[in-house]
């Protein structure tokens, strides 16, 4: 039996409107290339590195969440190779003194609870973005993306199957996006997976690893940590050895596939950083970002879990962090079955790929939820008409009292006017009215009539309840 | 009896005596210059002709790489516009001023004198320039220095090299040769320099000027070709001490282009008004620098103008600081290993020296550092990736950080005693061209004495007190960080006492 052993580091990718170390935008998922480069990004001669504060807020909020705080003295190291994606002939990275130096996360695997720990975290700028069009005899280099603020968190070897991988890229994620460390735009790569893994039979000692680099997705993750074990086991099993190196994983083959390995290994010749002075963090400073936390996935989690919604629907809201919040928003400010039905309707209203999530949903204000739900308590919506009237509150701003009667949907609980439309059916379905005195069951034909004879509008609890006053039943 | 002086002043070792009727240089005191313009006595115009007129006359000591021609007239008929328009001008208005090559600056090149440059047009200015501009002053010039700076001599270079004013036959320093000797020559009231180990202050100790090392991160590096970025200073290099302050007034302060700037003095460094007092001064002299290899005429000018200060009220005594003597070893391995990293981005693919006859990108970077690189430049290249390598690191760059430190209180200890430490700024007057090409260590050793300012941060400025042998020696005084006002306002009770 071989038993696992994995640890995983996270490139997380810092939403800071500037570079980490120029004032130059950020977000370059939409720029054409080379446009969101200075002076700096490039490297031109006497181009020096100013440190954006606001990736040190970033990084002090990532320490509080993992359940850290920050180091209160880090500095900055060069990590020097030669690329042509790297300007300057080095990185600007954390090597002897990172600022976030432990922390944790917890996972649920099968229901079974496990404490992941972080052994580091340091600030780094990420590279350009080499491309190799078809058949040139060149490469084409971007450099919009030099220069962004990274997160590299290291988690230690806690995790031992594929299962355990994913379930901690995602809590990561969630954790990092519920922070407002990120953006967490998994498909533009806000967050990316290095695995190590090492298999062994004896407990107390650690094989070989390998690492699997550049991963992007949780599903990825999961497959790829489901492969590595199965061909470092099956290698072990004949005979064979597995080799330090670093794989790539490829997607469409399933399969992890050799790169370099550690004989290769270059010596990045690492260097305290002169141009930029090391950050000095106060508790003062660290206590107010403290108080400005937003709420994080287990508070949440828990309090979802108090108002009876289902672990798994709370994993389904969680995964889309937009409709979180009017949700948590709606309990603050009414009460827990209103929220309940907020959490209904937005978590059904429309699927979206949970690594897509956070990109196109609309803005949701709490207060129409509200108004919506107090519709519903007083029987002015059955509770299939507050759903109609949900899915055109999100493209409009009508409130929602306006959008039920637009839709007809408003039911009419004024009981005179009921019972006259009652009145008619009975007298209109003689026959009917005998089927209902012979078998009380029968009566779904009677409240179908005066739902149809008042255009749907009526309450059909309410007609109910009037057929069986009006015939004494 | 006049006669006798007269030779006793070209005798070889003769230890007193001004370089004053000597100088070449005959701009009036900055302040005046700027009064003259203000007043429509002479215009921007005039000083930056005037100006190039010297650079061209003075062509044959190669101390300038290009001239900026165009952009110089340009900005000079702008503040002269000004001055018709009665508008406001700054406090450097119509000064020209040359800057050493490894300032990008608009309106030319900026080659670091290194052939890997030697066609790079900047796209922005260093900050320095920009403040200066801003304040009215013109860049005309741009000096020659050992290519990147590497050097003591300017014989580095990967142009030509420079002559020192005094003698042709002899180096003007290094690494800001082209800059002192520009001064020296008088091309221009002031000039700007890099000090990296020393390379303000050993060219103006050889060419008889003023060459000001301010404290560390007192004027921004951006913009500047960086060679060891946790040493380089910016500095001027000027005719006189109030000139010098003057400048670092304008240059100086915090910069948001460079995060190791600092606040400048609130009180500024211009000595317009200054109360300074020698007497009640307590100086060190420090006795590490008149211990080894030091030359006897230096020495005898140094003790000259230490007594002339002391007559002036200054209290003077000898202090030691044993580390010292460690300083220049510390020096060649901070300064390599930070070399080695900071030329790593020329490597070719983006700008600077670049050939078409690679196979491949590995064969590109090997061709464009092979031949874009002098051999001085390789030659710190190699020393500083290999202090940085794995196994390396502890054993140099951790250790030299280690007597750094040492060094760093050491300073500190003699600064709770003494307000200032003087010494002299070189061991030797102005060597030989040729003399020590051959030798890099006893080129090295012409940084003995300068280095340990840039070591601990501190400012340090070298000022012309006497000459020996025909040529200018150079007074050093150094002061606790941050004191470059108190330094300038010492340096000045020197001027005046030499």
């Amino acid at each position: 039996m071989y038993v696992p052993t994995i640890g995983v580091e996270t490139h997380v990718q810092l939403k800071t409107k500037t570079k980490l170390f120029a004032a130059v935008g950020n977000d370059a998922r939409e720029a054409p290339p080379n446009t969101l480069i200075s002076h700096i990004c490039v490297g031109l001669p006497g181009a020096l590195p100013v440190l954006n504060q606001a990736a040190i807020e970033l990084c002090t909020k990532a320490a509080i969440a993992l359940g850290t705080q920050p180091q209160k003295l880090s500095h900055f190291e060069r990590k020097h190779y030669f690329y042509p994606d790297l300007p300057k002939g080095y990185q600007i990275t954390q090597y002897e003194s990172p600022i976030i130096a432990g922390g944790h996360l917890h996972i649920e695997v099968g229901g079974e609870k496990k404490c992941i720990r972080i052994e580091r975290a340091n600030l780094e700028e990420d590279a350009g973005k080499n491309t190799h069009p078809a058949g040139a005899d060149y490469s084409l280099v971007d450099l919009n993306r030099a220069g962004t603020p990274l997160l590299e968190i290291v988690s230690q070897p806690d995790i031992h199957s594929a299962a355990e991988a994913k379930a901690y890229a995602r809590e990561l994620w969630l954790i990092m996006k519920y922070a407002g460390v990120t953006d967490g735009d998994l498909y533009h790569g806000h967050l990316r997976f290095d695995i190590n893994i090492s298999v062994s039979q004896d407990p107390d000692k650690l094989g070989i690893r390998s690492e699997i680099k550049n991963l992007n997705s949780f599903r990825s993750v999961e497959a790829a940590v489901d492969y590595e074990i199965k061909r470092q086991a099956e290698l072990l099993k004949k005979g064979g050895r597995v080799i330090q190196e670093t794989r790539g994983w490829d997607e469409i083959k399933q399969k992890s596939l050799a790169q370099r390995s550690k004989e290769e290994a270059q010596d990045y010749r690492y260097m305290p950083e002169p141009d930029v002075p090391p950050i000095e963090l106060d508790g003062q400073y660290i206590r107010e970002i403290e108080d400005s936390m937003p709420q994080l996935p287990q508070m949440i989690r828990h309090k979802l879990s108090k108002i009876d919604i289902q672990p798994k629907v709370i994993e389904d809201i969680l995964d889309r962090p937009s409709i979180v919040e009017p949700i948590l928003d709606v309990l603050d400010k009414a009460n827990a079955n209103d929220a309940r039905r907020a959490a209904f309707w937005l978590i059904h209203a429309q699927p979206i790929e949970p690594e897509m999530a956070g990109m196109i949903e609309p803005e949701i204000d709490s207060e129409r939820l509200i108004l919506l739900s107090k519709m519903v308590d007083r029987g002015e919506l059955s509770s299939s008409g507050a759903k109609k009237v949900f899915e055109q509150l999100l493209s409009s701003t009508d409130k929602p009292k306006v959008i039920a009667a637009r839709l007809k949907l408003l039911q009419v609980s004024d009981e005179r006017r009921i019972e006259r439309i009652v009145a008619e059916v009975i007298a209109e379905n003689p026959q009917a009215v005998e089927d209902v005195r012979r078998d009380e069951k029968a009566i779904g034909f009677l409240v179908g009539q005066v739902m149809a004879k008042s255009q749907g509008q009526a309450n059909p609890g309410l007609a109910q309840k009037l057929i069986k006053k009006l015939l004494n039943l | 009896m006049q006669n006798h002086q007269i030779l006793l002043l070209f005798l070889p070792g003769r230890t007193s005596g001004s370089l004053a009727g000597r100088i070449m240089n005959n701009w009036p005191a900055i302040s005046e210059i700027v009064a003259n313009v203000q007043a429509g006595k002479t215009t921007a115009t005039e000083l930056v002709k005037k100006s190039l007129k010297k650079i061209t006359k003075q062509s044959d000591f190669n101390a300038i790489i290009s001239v900026v021609k165009t952009r110089a007239l340009q900005r000079a008929t702008e503040i002269d516009e000004q001055v018709k328009h009665g508008q406001a001008i700054g406090r450097l208005a119509g000064v020209p001023f040359v800057a050493k090559d490894n300032f990008l600056t608009l309106g030319g090149n900026t080659t670091a004198a290194s052939n890997m440059l030697k066609n790079f047009e900047a796209p922005y200015q260093a900050t320095a320039i920009n403040r200066l501009e801003a304040a009215g002053a013109i860049c005309v010039a741009k000096a020659n220095l050992d290519a990147w700076a590497h050097g003591s001599s300017t014989e580095n270079s990967d142009f030509f090299v420079t002559k020192n004013p005094y003698d042709k036959t002899r180096v003007p320093g290094g690494s800001s040769g082209g800059s002192a000797a520009a001064v020296a020559l008088g091309m221009a009231p002031f000039a700007l320099g890099t000090d990296t180990g020393g390379s303000v202050r050993l060219p103006a100790s050889f060419c008889g000027v003023v060459g000001l090392k301010p404290t560390y991160g007192l004027v921004s590096r951006s913009g500047v070709v960086a060679m060891a970025s946790s040493v380089d200073v910016i500095g001027p290099l000027t005719k006189t001490v109030a000139d010098a302050a003057l400048v670092l007034e304008v240059m100086s302060g915090k910069d948001e282009l460079d995060g190791t700037t600092i606040g400048r003095n609130p009180e500024g460094y211009s000595l317009r008004g200054s109360r300074f007092e020698v007497r009640g001064s307590r100086i060190g002299v420090i006795r590490e620098y008149l211990d080894v290899g030091l030359d006897s005429g230096v020495r005898q000018v140094i003790d000259g103008a230490t007594d002339k200060i002391k007559v002036a009220g200054a209290e003077v005594s000898e202090v030691s600081l044993p580390s010292l003597p460690l300083a220049l070893a510390v020096y060649y391995v901070i300064c390599p290993a930070e070399v080695s990293s900071n030329l790593a981005r020329y490597d070719g693919q983006r700008y600077g020296h670049f050939t078409n006859e690679a196979k491949d990108l590995e064969e590109s970077y090997e061709l464009a550092r092979e031949q874009g690189f002098g051999s001085e430049a390789k030659r710190r290249i190699m020393i500083g990736a290999h202090v940085l390598s794995s196994g390396y690191y502890d054993a140099y760059y951790k250790k030299a950080q280690t007597v750094r430190t040492k060094i760093i209180q050491e300073f500190e200890q003699a600064f709770s005693k003494y307000d200032f430490l003087i010494g002299p700024t070189a061991p030797t007057t102005a060597f030989k061209i040729g003399e020590k090409t051959k030798d890099p260590l006893s080129m090295y050793l012409s940084d003995i004495m300068t280095v340990a300012a840039n070591i601990a941060g501190i400012p340090a400025i070298s000022i012309p007190v006497g000459v020996s042998g025909n040529l200018p020696v150079g007074l050093q005084i150094l002061a606790p960080q941050k004191a470059d006002r108190q330094l300038l306002e010492i340096a000045r009770a020197f001027e005046a006492t030499s």
